[in-house]
């Protein structure tokens, strides 16, 4: 090293070591802004509450007082919260399945090399991914009404009894399946991402020792893919729990679903509908905080596993 | 060992000699295949029908006979409340795009930084952004406007446009496609030859990043233009709606207008129409492996 570069050198360092928080400042102070302080701002809310004196008309008689964690009590204990967890969870326990079901057997067929039109299949089973759930919910709504729907079209012809698929029982089906829709080829492409990257050898030498295409895709495909598959199904737990575009903008077309149906809805109701904001906060960090440790535990086994090659 | 040596050789041989032809197609796999890309076609080729049927029509005609009434639809829906529908989908434009293009700036800087830079803090900052892709982003909405409410931005395009920037997932994905795709060897020749650091970025790791910085665009585009809870409580004007709350109000009125249900079909496929063309063309870049990278197997 010469005495050029070395006299050079302190100020180059000291610019250099601030180089990565300036980069960083941009998204430090977006985050803060628009992640942080909401969370923060809603935890603040959801101590809070109004205390109104004497008639409670007139100014200053609406006061904001510290509430310690009244709204929590009165959220926890409040029955339609507890009856849309319900709800969301039998709409999950139907929906979960059938969509990574669907997924991975769509991953497969894709996978085998007995299988014709893949490329058209993968193509139009990932399609729906570029439809927002709105736009969804809204061709799917239309197609479940009685004077639209094919299906009934078909019942109608062969005398037999229209099914109301949009009647209080058929609902939570009706909703499942415009999440199956969307969902499916998104998760089929995720598994059979993780399909393509076993070694083809497996299957050649399992081959000679006599299986079939079905016994390799139940005895080497499926086990190798089962991180895919646990990763999928926590996301999709996940949206679930946060249910609230299908419903929403199928409500104009049905009288199955209440203003309360989904947690989210509810939060949404008390926030906008009831103007309680405190009450709305206190739910919003309850359901955000299920939702989190939930997912929390997930997401730290496998970030070990993801940056296993780079130096932390 | 050297039986696996002596083997492997072997088995390619005699595969080679009884080289099976191509197996011929099977017809229940195959069959179960197209019924699966039938279903995911069904609503998309069911609004092309329906967008063509009169209002009269789409009540009273099987659901996929067509009508002639496609250019009376998109005449009457372009000219609802002075072309209103039209302001959405450059609304949205705006919201998809501009938030998309900022989002994988910002998210591409961050993941760059956060994997090409040793400093202090880089581990908390980083597990700080990690814990951000687990926030729900939908139950965030509400927080969000309390926020933006607190500061009267509400009901403005700032209040839909900013929340939209920030993508934890997006500088996540960055972070590990930059320590993939940028050498560390670039960018310590780019430092000998005297370049700034802001320089370098612009020159040597965005080039090299832009496939994956396009798949979080394209991501993000889709995410923005799917988050409907965000926009339908932060607006009130229904002149800065994005389409799909736009179309959600109209829907919404369909009640006591039901001739309004046929703009409504019409508007759904006039929307996504331009996502499905992004989607077919762009193809390879709608990199599900890349964000599903993070936890390969």
């Amino acid at each position: 090293m010469d005495g050029a570069t070395a006299a050079r050198k302190p100020r180059r360092r000291t610019a250099h070591r601030l180089v990565p928080y300036a980069f960083l400042a941009p998204a430090i102070v977006m985050f803060t802004l628009f992640l942080l302080a909401p969370i923060g701002y809603t935890g603040y809310l959801s101590l809070r509450k109004v205390k109104v004196e004497g008639l409670g008309l007139g100014r200053g008689s609406r006061r904001e007082i510290f509430a310690g964690l009244e709204n929590y009590r009165q959220t926890l204990a409040d029955t339609e919260l507890w009856r849309g967890a319900l709800r969301v969870l039998g709409y999950g326990a139907i929906l979960t399945p059938v969509m990574l079901g669907l997924a991975l057997l769509f991953a497969l067929l894709l996978d085998s090399r007995r299988t014709g039109f893949r490329r058209f299949s993968r193509i139009s089973i990932f399609l729906p991914f570029a439809v927002p759930v709105v736009i969804a919910s809204l061709l799917w709504g239309f197609l479940y009404l009685p004077s639209v729907s094919p299906g009934q079209h078909l019942l109608r012809s062969a005398g037999l009894p229209e099914m109301d698929l949009l009647g209080p029982d058929l609902i939570v089906f009706a909703l499942a399946n415009i999440g199956v829709w969307g969902g499916v080829g998104f998760n089929m492409i995720v598994i059979y991402t993780a399909l393509r990257a076993i070694p083809r050898e497996l299957y050649e030498s399992a081959r000679i020792d006599g299986c079939s295409e079905f016994q390799i895709a139940v005895r080497i495909k499926i086990p190798l893919v089962v991180p895919a598959m646990i990763m999928t199904t926590v996301f999709s737990v996940i949206a679930t729990l946060q249910v609230f575009s299908e419903p929403v903008t199928l409500r104009p077309m049905t009288n199955s679903l209440s203003s309360t149906w989904s947690p989210l809805m509810k939060i949404y109701q008390d926030a906008f509908a009831r103007n309680d904001i405190f009450t709305a906060a206190a739910t919003s960090i309850v359901v955000a905080a299920v939702t989190l440790v939930l997912s929390f535990g997930f997401l730290r086994a496998v970030q070990r596993r993801a940056f296993a090659g780079e130096s932390q | 060992m050297s039986t696996v040596l002596v083997k492997q050789p072997a088995t390619r041989d005699s595969i080679e000699v009884t080289a099976p032809p191509r197996r011929r197609t099977a017809f229940t796999p195959t069959a179960i295949l197209v019924l699966g890309a039938v279903y995911c076609l069904l609503p998309v080729t069911w609004v092309l029908i329906a967008s063509t049927k009169s209002n009269a029509d789409l009540f009273n005609t099987f659901t996929f006979a067509p009508g002639g009434a496609l250019f009376d639809n998109v005449a009457g829906l372009s000219t609802y409340r002075g072309g209103i529908f039209w302001r959405w989908m450059a609304n949205t434009a705006l919201y998809a795009g501009l938030g998309a293009l900022l989002s994988a700036a910002l998210s591409g800087l961050t993941g760059y930084t956060l994997a090409k830079f040793r400093f202090p803090g880089r581990t908390v900052i980083f597990n700080v952004l990690l814990a951000g892709v687990l926030v729900p982003g939908i139950a965030l909405a509400i927080p969000q406007y309390l926020v933006m409410a607190k500061f009267g931005l509400t009901d403005s395009y700032l209040s839909v446009l900013l929340p939209s920037i920030i993508s934890p997932y997006g500088m996540y994905l960055a972070r590990i496609y930059a320590a993939a795709a940028v050498p560390d060897s670039l960018i310590e020749a780019a430092r000998t030859d005297g370049a700034g650091e802001l320089r370098i970025f612009w020159r040597v790791a965005v080039p090299v990043m832009r496939p994956g910085l396009l798949t979080i665009f394209l991501f993000q585009f889709v995410a923005i233009w799917n988050n409907f809870l965000l926009p339908y409580i932060m607006l009130g004007d229904d002149r800065k709606f994005p389409v799909t709350v736009g179309l959600y109000s109209m829907l919404n009125l369909g009640n006591t207008l039901p001739a309004l249900y046929t703009f409504v079909i019409t508007g759904a496929l006039l929307s996504i129409l331009p996502l499905i063309a992004l989607f077919l063309s762009l193809q390879r870049y709608w990199r599900v492996d890349l964000v599903a990278g993070a936890v390969k197997a």
